[in-house]
């Protein structure tokens, strides 16, 4: 196994070691603790009032476009972090490369801002 | 890389055994600082408001954590008529295990001085204080950000209730919006680092003056903060739970142990949080020294291995208050004030900081004139920056004339 690969190793241990234990307590506090359901405690909170329609209602548009306005900045982040800690080796290149690079994606940016996208009320 | 060298390709006793009290005494630090917070911050905020705070379980009431928790042990689970019932049951461990995760790529202490790279001697053999150092470990932490919103979202969507799922889809947009600001303000630090491995990035930030708080300029550090606070979804941001319009926001329908869950991902990410913060901006375990005239100090606290150990929790804790300093003080932000914040100031903010610092760097390495890229670069930040505001200005009056209120 490569040292690449050996790092991740342990963090995967770790991951075993806190699902182990989450998944522990959970069972043990499934053993002990009381379990009386009736249908008021399984109804969802509306506040003390009976719940009114599905708990699935719709919600604004808004968020879903965040979301994919994030994506853009995301990808831009796949090639901003290699770069950074490149920079030296492609120098002057690189940076006017970034420029434009980060020119088009604040480009982006300004579009959606001007079709209204940003303005959440 | 002498985290785990030793594992697998020369397997023997020791070495497996130094892996698995690592993960040990790493889980257990974790936990312990989890519970810890949560009484500092309940003791911190209550003498801020004059209150005395939890004092009855333990001396000082430092117990309190964990008479909560056995509380919680005992406590009946519901899980509600209309909810997913898989996802339900998934969603904690979504919150919990990612929030665990981010502390295994934190130097935790270690020597830096003379070149030692952070390794320290237990057992006969030469290991870093930090669990695991994976080349990638940046990224992984920002992988590991971006997972814990599945926690929160789907914990909100699968309730089949509406307070939770207003709260998940809040709290979705706004981790989302504010990751990208995150990112772009730790690029900032790998420009200057140049590696993505926590234990390299805290190895160059040799003194006060290389410390990345100070050598990438104070912006992306403050943009860090603030984005790392929305992350968090704490005070001044946390719509994702605002007690008066949400109840408890994605996590209304949870119960007993599955509350505390997450609960304890809440605390735990914030513990992680400044834990990065300190490893990014401040040096992590590497002591402050300072030399003026007779007057000098080499940060060596005569303390061994714990040197490094002992600067890094004094560091930590300068955050930690400050996050329940926030708390303390700062109103919460109303939803628009928030978006706005994140997408028209951080995000271009951080890109034009992070092209302002490449340029330097570029300028530096290739010896051009250092003062015509300065100004030359922050003409072009200044005409951005007025056309923004212009624009902003622009758009806010347009929308005044069409009557809209703010």
């Amino acid at each position: 196994m490569s040292d690449f690969l050996r790092d991740y190793l342990t963090v995967v241990w770790f991951a075993a070691t806190a699902l182990l234990l989450s998944g522990l307590l959970l069972g043990i506090s499934a053993a002990i603790r009381p379990n009386k359901p009736n249908y008021e405690k399984l109804m969802p909170y509306e506040s003390g009032v009976d719940p009114v329609g599905l708990g699935w209602s719709q919600s604004q548009i808004r968020y879903y476009v965040f979301a994919l306005l994030f994506v853009v900045f995301d990808v831009e982040a796949v090639f901003i972090f290699p770069w950074a800690t490149q920079l030296e080796r492609y120098a002057g290149f690189g940076l006017v490369e970034m420029g434009v690079f980060v020119f088009v994606l604040l480009l982006g940016l300004v579009y959606a801002w001007r079709k209204g996208v940003l303005r959440w009320v | 890389m002498l985290a785990i060298d030793v594992l697998l390709d020369k397997i023997d006793l020791t070495a497996v055994l130094i892996v698995l009290f690592k993960v040990v005494v790493v889980f257990i630090i974790g936990l312990v600082a989890t519970m810890f917070m949560v009484w500092f911050e309940r003791k911190i905020i209550s003498g801020m408001q004059n209150r005395i705070g939890p004092n009855k379980a333990g001396p000082f009431g430092i117990l309190q954590t964990l008479a909560d928790g056995i509380k919680l042990f005992f406590k009946e689970d519901l899980l509600p008529d209309r909810a997913d019932r898989f996802v339900f049951r998934l969603a904690p461990f979504l919150a919990f295990v990612p929030a665990f995760l981010v502390w295994s790529i934190i130097p935790l202490g270690g020597d830096f001085t003379n070149g030692k790279g952070g390794a320290i001697k237990i057992f006969g053999r030469y290991t870093l204080v930090q669990l695991a150092d994976p080349p990638i470990g940046v990224l992984l932490l920002l992988a590991l950000s971006g997972i814990a919103v599945y926690g929160i979202m789907l914990a909100g969507w699968s309730s089949g209730s509406k307070y939770p799922l207003l709260g998940s889809v809040r709290a979705s947009a706004q981790m989302v919006s504010y990751e990208a600001a995150l990112g772009l303000s730790i690029a900032a630090v790998l420009l200057v680092a140049g590696t993505l491995s926590t234990n390299g990035i805290v190895a160059v930030q040799t003194s006060l003056s290389k410390w990345h708080v100070v050598a990438t300029g104070v912006v992306p550090f403050v943009i860090f903060l603030i984005a790392a606070t929305a992350e968090l979804n704490r005070p001044p941001f946390d719509l994702v739970e605002a007690e008066q319009e949400l109840v408890g926001g994605f996590n209304t329908e949870y119960s007993s142990l599955r509350f505390a869950l997450f609960f304890l991902a809440e605390f735990m990410n914030t513990v992680t949080m400044s834990a990065v913060i300190v490893t990014l901006f401040f040096g992590g375990p590497q002591p402050l020294k300072f030399e003026q005239g007779s007057l000098h100090f080499n940060g060596n606290l005569h303390l061994g291995v714990l040197n490094g150990t002992v600067w890094f929790i004094a560091k930590l804790f300068v955050f930690l208050y400050i996050y329940v300093w926030f708390r303390a003080t700062l109103p919460r932000l109303r939803y628009d004030q928030l978006m706005n914040l994140g997408w028209k100031v951080l995000i271009p903010a951080s890109l034009g900081w992070f092209m302002l610092l490449a340029a330097q760097r570029v300028a530096t390495d290739n010896n051009w004139n250092k003062w015509a890229v300065s100004i030359i670069s922050i003409a072009i930040l200044g005409v951005c920056g007025l056309l923004l505001m212009a624009a902003t200005r622009a758009s806010a009056k347009n929308r005044e004339r069409e009557g809209a209120m703010f």
